[in-house]
């Protein structure tokens, strides 16, 4: 406890005598202080006493009312966000751009040359009430809208459960989740091109569940129409795909941190549309009904000195899958066009499997670099009857990848990215992508 | 046999009354929340002070433990814009939604400085409601433990009388310890200073210091270059006395700021941890003390 000699000595310490007139107002003004601390002193050291002495009984003064003293920082408006994004890409001028061995998957917007704009994205979140949050995310291009996602979600069922519905971005895998604009370089890796087109979305719903334990463990189903690529719209009752994910995380030591997780989505399709070159060279039409079943494990670890991010930072993540795919294909009849399938329907079985990795460092504050590396296997496919009119393959698609970028703020951020793509059969491109993303409004909150 | 039935009935009154699980975002809270609570409170606490509260990674340990907690005990006012919404969503935990009494930000409790007059990124990272660094001051670290400790004791009826008891105490050593800080830095008063981020507003109100210029071109902005050699040739005419940073923070602008105006740079240990001294509330704001009256005699 503080002593008048112990003041008086701190006091001489902090004023070394100058002969100031300033300082000895100063000095005098102190001395005051010091008399009416002294009192005050004493009256703490009193409080102290009792309350040291007296344990439990008094009620604490409730101040159970200081709730209603929250500002609302944004009325009843939902957060809203915008991004902007675009790019310049130089690129070989290829007409029909595929992955050698992979049946087209939907939703790909190709890759247009020269100067483009990605897609701009509206997003609105809020509360609804006090048991559910809602999600907005509305895609823009020419003449194309899209609800991306358009959910919600409970907030209030506790026990680590929460469920999910509306239009949604599956929680499969790692990448699913992420929209363009959280990705780490301008275009969409391999895997998830072939497996998805952008990423996997559904019209359902989901339930997830985290376990109350120290290791981040959580488990999760969705069940939904399953309208998207590898299933299609079937006109049914029912769910047209399911999916199952889990995945585990925690830290080592205060600089890493990790996740790991396994999923598995079974869709069904009836008369999924994919467009081939057939052994003519003629693009034929093939129609496929039957069951997908894509596995994918996924690995994201993450390394800061002392855990602080904000000067440099490490990130790799890594994914693979496997995809069986099993039912009948019609190729529809092109020999109108030269072409050789003739509207033959056979079995179609196919076992699929490839895998993205990459590491991004972030080597002083606004600056990152990375390098991906992409490589699917086209593994095993059986047309049946159709062989005798489709391509088979044993090319493997790869691509390298390496980026710069450049985060003035957190909210706007600059790419350069080069990559030798070698997706497609007797084809090595050299790309080229000079990227922007900018977001504007509310503060978005990104996921590990 | 016996001795096992007694040595149970012992136990049993320890694990009838299950530990709070405290959330603390800072380690401020977290350590004021210890204070608090004592031995029946479990407090953990998610950065440390060496880490940017404003930039934390979402990471899967930090859902898991707000997945258990009984009490989120949050700074605010978008300080953890970028992070804490995906944990609270993410983690399932009901009993810490904003507006249930398991959550709890401290910038409610308290009056705010630099609200921004319009509110465009063209300014930096502005926070709507104000600067966020609030436990800087201690006058506002006891406002928040008084409200810290009512609400402990309404989501743990049991360790009500516990709470009371503790907070009384450390609200006395708290008051008395203010009375010696605001003492000691009484010669501090007025005193021109630089800052690398405006983490330190509510020391510099407490003490009556002066901010004369701030490293960061704009909140959360790196500093550059161009504008380091603007502010030095600023201090050439209106002279600062020390360069203040968090412990966090790059060295490298501060100490570059320093070397050119001849006027020592300090990393002042931010919060609880941010250096060997400060150790709990008290050593923070002892060693703070300590490093300013020795920095700027």
């Amino acid at each position: 406890m503080l002593r008048p000699a112990l003041l008086a000595a701190a006091l001489t310490a902090a004023f070394p005598a100058f002969g100031n007139a300033e300082l000895d107002a100063l000095r005098a003004e102190l001395r005051d202080m010091k008399a009416t601390y002294e009192t005050r002193i004493q009256a703490l050291e009193a409080r102290l006493k009792q309350a040291e002495i007296q344990t439990a009984g008094t009620a604490i003064k409730a101040e159970t009312s200081s709730q209603a003293a929250a500002p609302a920082p944004s009325g009843f408006n939902p957060d809203i966000s915008l991004i902007l994004q675009g790019r310049y890409a130089h690129l070989d001028d290829i007409g029909h751009r595929h992955i050698s061995g992979f049946l087209p998957a939907g939703h790909d917007h190709g890759a247009p040359r020269g100067f483009s704009l990605d897609h701009t994205e509206l997003v609105m979140a809020a509360s609804v009430d006090p048991y559910f949050r809602g999600y907005f995310n509305l895609a823009l291009l020419d003449e194309e809208v899209e609800i991306e996602e358009a959910w919600f979600q409970t907030t209030s069922l506790g026990h680590g459960l929460s469920a999910k519905g509306g239009r949604f971005l599956s929680a499969l895998g790692y990448q699913n989740e992420q929209h363009p604009h959280a990705w780490d370089f301008a275009d969409n890796s391999l895997m998830y091109r072939a497996l998805f087109g952008e990423a996997y979305g559904n019209d359902g719903v989901q339930l997830k569940w985290v376990a109350p334990t120290e290791l981040f463990m959580e488990f999760g189903a969705e069940a939904g129409r399953g309208a998207n690529f590898p299933g299609t719209d079937r006109n049914r009752n029912g769910a047209g795909s399911t999916t199952l994910f889990g995945h585990l995380g925690g830290d080592v030591g205060i600089s890493h941190s990790w996740r790991a997780g396994v999923s598995y989505l079974q869709a069904k399709a009836s008369e999924r549309d994919g467009e081939l070159d057939d052994l003519n060279d003629v693009e034929a039409e093939t129609l496929f009904t039957g069951t997908s079943k894509t596995w994918v494990a996924d690995f994201v670890w993450k390394w800061a000195p002392d855990g602080n991010a904000a000067e440099r930072n490490f990130k790799f993540a890594a994914e693979y899958f496997r995809r069986n795919e099993s039912g009948s294909l019609l190729c529809e009849d092109n020999t109108g066009d030269g072409g050789a399938c003739d509207g033959t329907e056979d079995a179609y079985r196919s076992r699929q499997s490839g895998f993205y990795a990459q590491g991004v460092y972030q080597f002083m504050p606004r600056w990152r670099t990375g390098y991906r590396y992409d490589r699917l296997n086209p593994g095993t496919v059986d047309f049946g009857a159709n062989s005798a009119f489709l391509p088979m393959t044993d090319t493997k698609p790869t691509r390298h990848s390496l980026m710069l970028d450049y985060a003035p703020s957190e909210f706007s951020r600059l790419r350069l990215q080069y990559s030798k793509d070698k997706s497609m059969e007797s084809v090595a491109e050299n790309q080229w992508f000079v990227q922007y993303v900018h977001s504007l409004g509310a503060h978005g909150a990104h996921r590990f | 046999m016996n001795r096992i039935l007694i040595a149970c009935l012992l136990w049993l009154p320890l694990s009838a009354h299950a530990a709070l699980n405290v959330f603390a975002c800072e380690p401020e809270w977290g350590a004021l929340a210890r204070e608090i609570g004592g031995s029946s409170v479990r407090v953990y606490t998610a950065t440390t002070a060496m880490q940017d509260p404003h930039r934390i990674e979402a990471r899967p340990s930090l859902i898991a433990q707000m997945r258990r907690a009984d009490l989120v005990v949050c700074s605010g006012a978008d300080l953890e814009a970028g992070w804490l919404p995906v944990l609270l969503r993410e983690a399932g935990n009901a009993r810490v939604q904003p507006g249930r009494p398991g959550y709890f930000e401290a910038a409610r409790f308290v009056a705010l400085l630099e609200k921004p007059a319009t509110l465009d990124r063209a300014q930096g990272d502005v926070h709507a409601a104000g600067n966020p660094h609030i436990h800087t001051d201690p006058r506002r670290i006891a406002r928040v433990g008084a409200a810290l400790a009512a609400r402990m004791a309404e989501i743990d009826p049991a360790g009500a009388a516990d709470y009371q008891a503790q907070w009384r105490v450390f609200s006395a050593r708290w008051d008395a310890a203010l009375l010696r800080w605001q003492v000691r830095a009484a010669p501090l008063r007025n005193l021109p200073v630089v800052v690398q981020h405006k983490s330190f507003s509510y020391l510099l109100d407490w003490l009556g210091m002066v901010e004369v210029a701030t490293l960061e071109p704009k909140p959360g902005v790196e500093p550059s270059v161009a504008h380091l050699a603007r502010i030095a040739a600023q201090l050439q005419t209106t002279p600062a006395r020390v360069v203040l940073r968090a412990a966090y923070q790059s060295p490298r602008p501060a100490d570059w700021l320093a070397q050119r105006s001849g006027i020592p740079a300090l990393a002042l240990p931010y919060t609880v941890g941010g250096n060997a001294r400060a150790g709990d509330l008290f050593g923070l704001f002892d060693d703070t003390l300590d490093q300013l009256l020795k920095g700027a005699p």
